[in-house]
């Protein structure tokens, strides 16, 4: 590209010694200057290596199909590849966990390893959410890392829950409420206010006041089916046990006013169906070794 | 070309064409408008409809107002000789774009902070972040950028063609009515009305009256270009063309959209799927190139070889690096959609056309950079060539990041990041943000007769300050980007994935925080700019006549 084809029109710009177009728009001119050299080789490689890249995949589109590309690549192919090489990768692992029962994997350091392992991740995708990381619990849904359990701590009870869920609608879920005595008009308000203060007393947590004997004879003929007459509660309807102050809602007196009144009856979704057998097993591992499976 | 001027009789009043059909027109969508308020399935829908009713109204009696007052005859083209430049509407779109973009970097960072603490939702719908961030988005691209460019190019394209602007009330309709769309698309989000398509968002009502608008813009610079009083077409002027004919097609194409009914704002996308996507994405890539890209560089290659007083570099690499531009972009956006259910031929078109397109950008940034040669001390002087430097700079680094993050390879690490984020706001604040700053600094001073602007110091800090915060945004985006990506592939020996999603969350806080923090930087300069204007419009004229005699020789 030269430029003496439209030099004699310009002005010579004397900074850089280069000719203008000769035009001039409110004061702008135009240098006649070529396409820079690097500029011009740059892109030409960019067109050759894309020319290369139609030729070896996918690219242009024909009537009802596309040229396929020298290579015979395709993304469903590949991602095919993909997994099967991942399972491939688990494949012996995963055999031996599907195999194994739950206390065989406990018992085998190599098996209880893997399982941990598999575990931990798929309880931050799946439970955490709920369950905090690592298991800390949250207002409403239980600290998986203490020893008090609502439906039991033993490794079958823990798959029982986590494949089944509890009050989820499923055929096999863990059912069981907490009635609503205030608004369904079986306690009164001074009845709740007393038995509120008495469960407080069953952990320590207050004296007993003046009505304790009030409260007691209350609980006793409302709450003890459940929460059985010293309060340790009953893991077969899911009962929490009221004299270890661990609270699963809190433990100030309005918010078990309120539990009294409204009732209590979170939901946790059945796994089973949407999490392979194997990985429901590993989480249950996972969760029974958090430290206070039983 | 007629001048006006002679002492003759003047003819009798009588109302243009223009003006007649106009009132008829707008009495009648006044009235269409209290219809469909009264009978809105919504009542969002409604408050729409009555905004439309009141726009209507508003403009029969401001018609109406400035027939009683103007003179009997034709505008004149010409004042001794010199055009009669219509500058009005450019004054009113520089202070729309002012203020919308103040708006705008206000709202994103609010939705910066939202992202690091989601407390700073304040609990209501209105403000939650999925209804924040596409109100950002428009405020920021559509209401700041777009007046920007509807105002630069109707200033450039009347200095350039050395003529006044074509039409009457056109030119006021185009500007006036683009930014009654704005109202009507920013409180459509926060009211929750969307068709849920990225830069697309408002419905079917307010895609009608944009097209009639943007139509009505096509037409006004075509006229103008086509009576110009210059042999050729300023190469600004091919960009502008190419943006809003572009703009124009991405529009209809992208929301061919079946309404529910007249009396509903809810509208569906003719097409579906992944024809659904791609319509998407060619929209969405293309706002891209021919918005931010190709409108801005119609800004560059006016302001700065005007401002830095120095010839374009090269007029031939303009001609190549134009056609290239506009011929390349239009293919790059399925790169938006490697690895989903788009076949794979149109992704690898994507890909190799966006790296094909990497050379045809720098073209831009060339020609900009190097206009420079001879005046490179200016950079030290004048902190709006500063930032129209810094700003082609930017351009050139996101437009090689734009063409290495369209390669699958890359890509399947950056998708979906936070990468993708900070690519964005390289360009948008760093080119896009800047080249405009730089554009308002020169057309304030010029519009309203005033030697320069109040405070050349404000300018500097405003430079300052928001480069600073540009910097934090990018920086900390590239970290968290490539972090997330990094720790979303990660596996472990037993073939377990490394992290959960939510450990990722937790890992890119921090650098959320130092993004919300760049972002309030440049929100400090935009109100430093925004008060800078503000005392420039307002200052009186001896004042500035003794500022810049007080101004230190340079």
């Amino acid at each position: 590209m030269s430029t003496t084809e439209n030099s004699h029109q310009g002005r010579l710009d004397t900074v850089t010694g280069v000719r203008t177009t000769g035009h001039e728009w409110d004061g702008i001119e135009e240098l006649n200057n070529p396409l820079p050299r690097w500029w011009l080789w740059v892109w030409y490689a960019c067109i050759v290596w894309s020319i290369a890249y139609w030729i070896m995949y996918p690219a242009w589109p024909l009537i009802s199909t596309a040229t396929p590309g020298l290579l015979g690549w395709n993304s469903r192919s590949a991602v095919s590849q993909q997994i099967d090489d991942l399972r491939a990768l688990r494949a012996e692992s995963t055999a031996k966990l599907a195999d194994a029962s739950l206390q065989q994997i406990e018992d085998t350091p190599a098996l209880l390893t893997l399982a941990r392992a598999q575990g931990r991740v798929a309880f931050a995708d799946n439970c955490a959410p709920c369950h905090g990381q690592g298991g800390g619990g949250a207002v409403g849904f239980p600290n998986l890392n203490d020893d008090d359990w609502l439906w039991g701590g033993s490794l079958d009870q823990i798959y029982q829950t986590i494949s089944y869920g509890i009050r989820s609608g499923d055929d096999q879920a863990h059912v069981g409420n907490m009635p609503a005595f205030g608004r369904d008009g079986i306690l009164t308000r001074p009845e709740i206010s007393a038995v509120a203060g008495y469960v407080r007393t069953l952990s320590g947590l207050d004296k007993p006041g003046a009505d304790y004997a009030k409260g007691k004879e209350v609980f006793l003929a409302n709450c003890a089916a459940c929460h059985g007459p010293e309060g340790k509660g009953n893991q077969e309807v899911g009962a929490p046990n009221l004299t270890d102050n661990i609270w699963l809602y809190g433990p100030d007196k309005a918010t078990i006013e309120y539990a009294v009144t409204n009732g209590r009856g979170n939901v946790m979704p059945a796994w089973h169906g949407r999490l392979d057998p194997t990985t429901v097993k590993v989480l249950t591992v996972y969760v029974h070794s958090l430290g206070g499976g039983r | 070309m007629s001048t006006i001027q002679d002492p003759i009789p003047a003819p009798a009043k009588s109302m243009r064409f223009g003006e007649a059909a106009l009132l008829v027109v707008f009495a009648a969508l006044a009235f269409l408008s209290i219809i469909v308020a009264a009978k809105a399935y919504s009542s969002a829908y409604a408050f729409h409809a009555y905004l439309f009713a009141a726009g209507s109204i508003a403009a029969v009696f401001a018609i109406g107002n400035r027939y009683m007052d103007r003179p009997a005859g034709a505008t004149p083209q010409l004042i001794d000789g010199k055009p009669n430049y219509n500058f009005d509407v450019v004054r009113f779109g520089v202070i729309a774009a002012v203020v919308w973009g103040v708006a705008g970097f206000l709202a994103g960072d609010l939705a910066a902070w939202q992202l690091a603490f989601p407390a700073f939702n304040f609990e209501t719908s209105w403000l939650s972040f999925g209804r924040l961030r596409p109100l950002h988005t428009s405020a920021v691209i559509f209401a700041f950028g777009g007046n920007v460019l509807i105002a630069t190019s109707f200033y450039v394209v009347q200095r350039t063609s050395h003529a006044r602007l074509a039409g009457d009330l056109a030119p006021w309709f185009v500007v006036l009515g683009y930014n009654f769309f704005i109202v009507i698309a920013g409180t459509g989000y926060l009211l929750g009305i969307t068709q849920s398509k990225e830069y697309a968002e408002p419905e079917w009502y307010a895609d009608l009256w944009l097209t009639v608008v943007w139509v009505t813009y096509l037409l006004v610079f075509v006229a103008t270009i086509w009576k110009r009083r210059e042999p050729h077409i300023y190469v600004a002027n091919w960009f502008y063309l190419a943006f809003i004919i572009t703009i124009a097609m991405l529009h209809l194409g992208n929301n061919v959209t079946i309404p529910v009914s007249l009396f509903s704002d809810k509208s569906y996308i003719y097409w579906s799927g992944v024809q659904d996507a791609m319509f998407q994405w060619w929209y969405g890539h293309n706002a891209v190139g021919f918005f931010l890209t190709a409108g801005f560089l119609a800004i560059m290659y006016y302001f700065i070889p005007k401002r830095a007083e120095r010839p374009v570099y090269s007029y031939r690499l303009s001609i190549v690096h134009f056609w290239a531009l506009i011929f390349i972009y239009i293919w790059a956006g399925p790169h938006h959609l490697h690895y989903t259910a788009l076949p794979d031929w149109a992704q690898t078109l994507g890909m190799t056309f966006s790296v094909i397109l990497w050379m045809p950008s720098w073209g831009g940034m060339i020609n900009g950079l190097m206009t420079l040669s001879g005046a490179w001390d200016k950079l030290r002087t004048d902190p709006v060539i500063r930032m129209m430097v810094v700003s082609v700079a930017f351009y050139g680094m996101s437009t090689f990041e734009g063409p290495m993050m369209a390669v699958k390879a890359v890509n399947s690490l950056s998708h979906y990041t936070e990468w993708t984020v900070g690519h964005v706001h390289s360009g948008a604040l760093g080119w896009v943000a800047y080249i405009s700053f730089g554009a308002i600094y020169c057309l304030v001073p010029w519009l309203w007769n005033k030697p320069q602007m109040y405070s050349v110091k404000a300018i500097a800090w405003h430079f300052w300050i928001s480069t600073l915060g540009i910097v934090l945004y990018i920086s900390s985006m590239w970290v968290a980007g490539i972090m997330q990506g990094l720790m979303w592939r990660a596996y472990t020996s037993l073939g377990f994935l490394e992290y959960s999603f939510i450990e990722t969350v937790e890992a890119v806080h921090p650098l959320y925080v130092i993004r919300a923090t760049g972002g309030l930087l440049f929100v400090t300069g935009g109100l430093i700019m925004a008060w800078n204007v503000w005392k420039t419009i307002t200052m009186p004229q001896a004042v500035a006549e003794q500022k810049l005699a007080l101004a230190p020789a340079e």
